[in-house]
């Protein structure tokens, strides 16, 4: 049976159509799912986000601990409350998941990871943990809800809802968070769009949600969540990247840190070995149909393979982002392979829209 | 929305109205359109493609996944609706008044075989 989050029943009373998504019962959309993309374009949307799964890591040893974990480098990180996202690799270099990192101090750092990795992720960490000899506790925090408002007047509305926040984060920079209260508010998020993701204890999420639905505030479903992602070129783990493919062939070398030479991490040996054999690129399908995962692309560099596709309500043409050979570029003409027809497609660089634009 | 008693259904969600000519007009059900959500694209068969029982002709995508649409009786595709092609979204407007197309079943006895109404929603759960 599959898990709830605490607003399943808010969900099931607002008449949200529910999936199983990573074992979880999850609204995909309340009613029009382009409705709800389009209101996290233009004005504010939310999103349950409970099924990922915060980590707390406290000691220590914390960030040499991280240091050797993950991909970037948490010693970026100095300002209370910034954020890094990275990705934790195998040691063939593969993606184990992507991940949001937030500096508290050299000795306390919160982790958000995916919901479907998240019981494998805090296996790989603790057994790493256990290994490195570094004096650091994971605490897995199930009891923590999280919402993501996202859009451009995501803020204001988030302010609107809960008096007194506005305070606590209206100096917050993109990626960076502060506690108001039991509250975190982090200026981060998933769909191309100004907002917070509020991590908050479980027994405040129907309430909260509540008074963001009273001041204007779309409940939206994953379907919407996605199609924003996509949209705004950002890896959905499991669809652009997973343990097989190395950050560096999902478009995510830009996460990858060398630049300490003395830091070692989980990957990097296979990554320095391997270096990057494919690109990531998008494609806007000229012809008329839809573009969806793991379609096959012909393009004069040779072949590859599209990693998400959609419908783009901003673009209102269908969109993908796809794993290249590296001589392709953005302006090639491609085909993908669409039930047996080869299609016409224009090679773009991502993302496809942010801040309410169509980028291509 | 209930599902209208004067039309058949199948159990993979198509409807069909039966014609004063025999011939059948076809679409997908309410509950098809809403597990789908947000359609956006629809391939059609072209007129004059003989086509079997049960054999997938049409393709319906939503911004969500794509779905075939299958023939109900074996026959001959007559009509294709082009307004539904040029605007998808009045599948989810009114997925009755939305034909996708129409065929000339080989043989007319094969509609006594589709489900009514009542039939059609037991297979809902």
């Amino acid at each position: 049976m599959a898990q709830q989050t605490p607003l399943y029943a808010t969900h099931v009373a607002a008449g949200a159509r529910m999936v199983d998504f990573a074992g979880w019962d999850m609204p995909v959309n309340y009613g029009s799912q382009i409705e709800e993309h389009h209101a996290v374009r233009r004005d504010a949307g939310m999103f349950d986000v409970s099924h990922m799964l915060a980590l707390d890591l406290e000691g220590a040893g914390a960030k040499a601990f991280l240091r050797g974990l993950v991909a970037n480098d948490v010693a970026r990180l100095s300002e209370p409350g910034k954020a890094l996202y990275s990705c934790m690799l195998n040691a063939q270099g593969g993606v184990i998941d992507d991940l949001i990192i937030y500096y508290l101090s050299d000795t306390s750092y919160r982790i958000v990871v995916n919901a479907g990795t998240a019981d494998k992720d805090v296996a790989w960490m603790q057994a790493r943990l256990a290994a490195s000899g570094l004096v650091a506790t994971l605490a897995v925090r199930r009891d923590l809800a999280m919402i993501a408002v996202q859009g451009p007047n995501a803020r204001s509305k988030t302010w609107a809802a809960l008096p007194g926040s506005e305070a606590a984060s209206a100096g917050l920079k993109v990626f960076q968070a502060a506690a108001w209260g039991d509250v975190f508010i982090a200026r981060t998020g998933y769909t191309g769009e100004d907002g917070f993701e509020l991590t908050l204890p479980v027994d405040q999420a129907a309430s909260t949600w509540a008074a963001l639905v009273a001041a204007g505030v779309k409940p939206c479903g994953l379907g919407a969540r996605d199609t924003l992602r996509l949209e705004a070129g950002m890896a959905l783990y499991g669809n652009d990247m997973d343990d097989s493919v190395s950050p560096l062939d999902a478009g995510l070398a830009w996460t990858v840190d060398f630049k300490d030479e003395s830091r070692d991490f989980v990957g990097k040996a296979a990554l320095v070995a391997n270096g990057a054999s494919k690109q990531v690129l998008g494609l806007v399908l000229e012809d008329k149909g839809i573009l969806r995962s793991h379609q096959q692309v012909f393009t004069a560099a040779g072949e590859g393979e599209t990693t998400s596709g959609t419908f783009s309500p901003t673009l209102e043409k269908s969109i993908a982002l796809a794993r290249l050979p590296l001589g392709v570029a953005a302006g090639d003409a491609v085909e993908v392979d669409i039930r047996g027809k080869r299609l016409k497609a224009r090679v773009v660089k991502p993302p496809f829209a942010r801040n309410g634009k169509a980028m291509i | 929305m209930s599902n209208p008693t004067d039309l058949r259904y199948t159990a993979s969600h198509e409807w069909i109205r039966v014609e004063a000519d025999g011939t059948l007009t076809i679409g997908i059900t309410d509950h098809a359109q809403e597990a789908l959500g947000d359609v956006v694209f629809l391939e059609l068969p072209e007129a004059g493609r003989v086509v079997a029982k049960e054999e997938a002709i049409a393709v319906i995508e939503s911004v969500k996944a794509a779905s075939d649409i299958y023939a109900p009786v074996a026959g001959e595709i007559i009509a294709a609706n082009d307004a539904a092609v040029d605007a998808p979204e009045s599948v989810n407007a009114d997925a009755y008044a939305a034909w996708l197309f129409k065929i000339k079943p080989a043989n007319a006895a094969d509609v006594d075989t589709l489900l009514d109404a009542a039939g059609y929603e037991a297979t809902l759960g």
